[in-house]
């Protein structure tokens, strides 16, 4: 009986490597966010509702998830015919592009953010002349849709592009000889095969802008009620000695990142459960 | 609908994959490409299909010129290798894929699709599986469903690039005869691609060997069979000994053996190379024949109902290869490492600077 409790695995090794992970996972995830949930916890229920609703705040939560979701669905249009530009064609300098794809991953916020305000402010480079049409972009909210734009670019690339290099030419022969044109196959036979990748990059890239914060604070000008992120607030509110208010916020986002990760990888679930 | 291939090159970068190639493929008929990897038999097939534009060359359907019409509009059927199923749509959704990519106002609507398709799926024997995913079938399966989808539009031909050449020996050989029973109900001009010869030999009404993108020989199987058209046919189909010969006014000598060449009536004393098949050569456990040529046995192997043999002649490095019945094998009593003699009952003499003799 006891043998078959010990039972031997064909690969070797699961105790030590599932300790380890949950030894990592403790160290540097359970326990920090265990802390601060618990900290959350200490506070009364009129302060952590008066503190998670007052009007500054909720005016930055709308910033925040209505921002990154734009940004996240710019990056799901882009990002997606880049992948396809990379994958599909051959020219000069797609190395050198493909390169440059992970620099928003590498290079400080910050700098992203101050050079960004340098080119929109409107007497910067592209802002002077967007100016004319009476766009501004430097300290306004659509300042911050740029920002978070530009620092979620990877997601959608680097999880289409696999699939699409692994997508069967075959399939699309398949679907043209079928008497299909070329929007068809698009649509009915590379949508669906690239869906769970699109969704994932989706996800990736609006839980990236969710917590973004360098870059857009130099270009969103901080403006209470109207370009004002949620971490920002976070922040500011650790500035002020306000550490309650700074982690009742902080679980509202943390709850709310939660959710709807959890909704998207449902969804995702479901659909690779249907296409097998 | 037959199928006229004019003049057809084709070559990637430096390589020539399909070498001034002109055939015509008659109404209604089943024929095999037949070749090596890289003889351009795949090649061919996708210019046929408009999936691969040819260099030079045109392409006619019953006639009519089909070279720049493009593959969504040249109403040909193709199988792939790898089926090629749409992986999320269900196995009813693939038949029905090409009427419901129809402009609407040719496309049947949803009950004649819907009866089309199973009909379609009954002709494959696989009606119950219209409500599964691809991957839940097996391979033969989802090259049936791969089948009834290229039907589905009722193509002017059929093309099948190595369709069976993913499944295994078993169901290969179920699949490749129930294919032949299809193709006699319903008629369509088909082209299979594949390198099995077996599998070309059973299945087809043609065979089409092609090598180096030429083609070697056109001919109905039985013909490319039994008389092939230069060395490359004969070793390509099947195994094959070479022996030296010498040609003499329509005689093939090999060692004493006296073998008719009608071919070389009038030619002298000429040194060439005898083509002979494993099952054409005669083994004797004693010298019955006085031209017979004296060998050791080095190898026996049992392959089911067939006995291979493997001998060594007594003034040859090369070996030779015999084949027989078990039966006939019992009755000689012969064994690993005994005396044999053999005799070719019949060879196909090539002289070495006439690659391809008049045949």
């Amino acid at each position: 009986m006891a043998a078959t409790l010990v039972k031997r695995r064909v690969i070797p090794g699961f105790g030590l490597t599932m300790g380890f992970t949950l030894l990592y996972m403790g160290l540097v995830f359970f326990i920090p966010v265990g802390a601060f949930l618990l900290y959350t916890t200490t506070m009364s229920w009129d302060t952590f509702w008066s503190a998670i609703t007052q009007r500054q705040v909720v005016a930055s939560y709308k910033l925040s998830f209505g921002g990154s979701l734009i940004a996240a669905t710019i990056n799901l249009v882009f990002g997606a015919l880049l992948a396809w530009v990379l994958v599909r064609y051959r020219f000069p300098g797609k190395r050198l592009i493909d390169a440059l794809v992970d620099l928003p991953f590498a290079l400080p916020t910050a700098v992203a953010g101050i050079a960004l305000v340098t080119l929109y402010a409107s007497t910067g480079w592209v802002g002077q002349y967007l100016d004319v049409f009476g766009i501004r972009v430097a300290y306004t909210q659509l300042g911050v849709v740029i920002a978070l734009t530009y620092i979620g670019l990877p997601f959608v690339v680097r999880t289409v592009q696999p699939v699409l290099e692994d997508l069967e030419a075959e399939l699309e022969e398949a679907s043209a000889s079928l008497g299909a044109d070329r929007l068809t196959t698009i649509r009915r036979v590379i949508f669906p095969a690239l869906f769970p990748a699109l969704l994932t990059g989706y996800a990736l890239a609006f839980a990236r802008a969710l917590g973004e914060y360098g870059s857009v604070v130099f270009i969103s000008g901080n403006i209470p009620f109207r370009t004002e992120i949620t971490p920002l607030l976070i922040v500011a509110k650790t500035e002020q000695y306000d550490y309650h208010g700074a982690a009742a916020i902080g679980t509202v986002m943390l709850v709310a990142a939660f959710m709807m990760l959890l909704l998207i990888n449902g969804l995702q679930w479901w659909t690779s459960r249907r296409h097998g | 609908m037959s199928i006229e291939i004019d003049h057809v090159n084709k070559h990637f970068r430096d390589f020539v994959a399909v070498d001034n190639v002109s055939l015509t493929f008659r109404d209604g008929e089943l024929t095999a490409l037949l070749g090596p990897s890289g003889s351009g038999k795949t090649t061919l097939l996708r210019i046929i299909a408009g999936l691969e534009q040819p260099d030079t060359g045109r392409i006619r359907f019953h006639g009519e010129d089909t070279t720049d019409l493009h593959v969504s509009e040249r109403g040909v059927g193709f199988v792939f290798q790898h089926y090629a199923l749409f992986k999320h749509m269900t196995v009813f959704q693939n038949v029905a894929y090409g009427l419901t990519v129809r402009p609407r106002k040719t496309r049947p609507s949803k009950a004649e699709i819907k009866q089309k398709v199973m009909r379609l799926l009954e002709l494959v024997q696989l009606d119950w599986t219209a409500h599964r995913y691809p991957h839940q079938l097996s391979g033969g399966q989802r090259q049936r469903i791969a089948l009834a989808r290229a039907l589905a539009v009722e193509p002017k031909v059929l093309l099948l690039d190595e369709p069976f050449g993913a499944l295994d020996a078993k169901v290969r050989a179920e699949l490749r005869r129930w294919l032949r029973r299809l193709h006699d109900d319903i008629h369509v001009t088909s082209v299979f691609v594949t390198h099995d010869q077996e599998e070309a030999l059973e299945v087809s009404d043609r065979v089409v060997v092609m090598n180096k993108g030429r083609v070697e020989q056109d001919g109905s199987p039985e013909d490319v069979y039994d008389h092939p058209a230069n060395p490359f046919v004969y070793q390509f189909l099947g195994n094959v000994n070479l022996f030296h010969a010498r040609v003499h006014d329509g005689i093939a000598r090999i060692g004493d053996v006296q073998l008719p060449a009608p071919e070389f009536q009038g030619y002298k004393n000429e040194q060439g190379q005898a083509y002979v098949r494993p099952h054409e050569i005669e083994v004797f456990a004693g010298r019955e024949h006085s031209d017979a040529l004296h060998a050791k046995i080095e190898l026996v192997s049992v392959v089911g109902p067939t006995v291979r043999l493997e001998l060594r002649t007594d003034n040859s490095d090369e070996l030779v290869h015999a084949e027989l019945t078990k039966h006939r094998f019992r009755a000689l009593g012969l064994a690993q490492g005994s005396d044999a003699w053999i005799r070719p009952l019949y060879s196909r003499v090539f002289l070495p600077d006439e690659r391809v003799a008049n045949g």
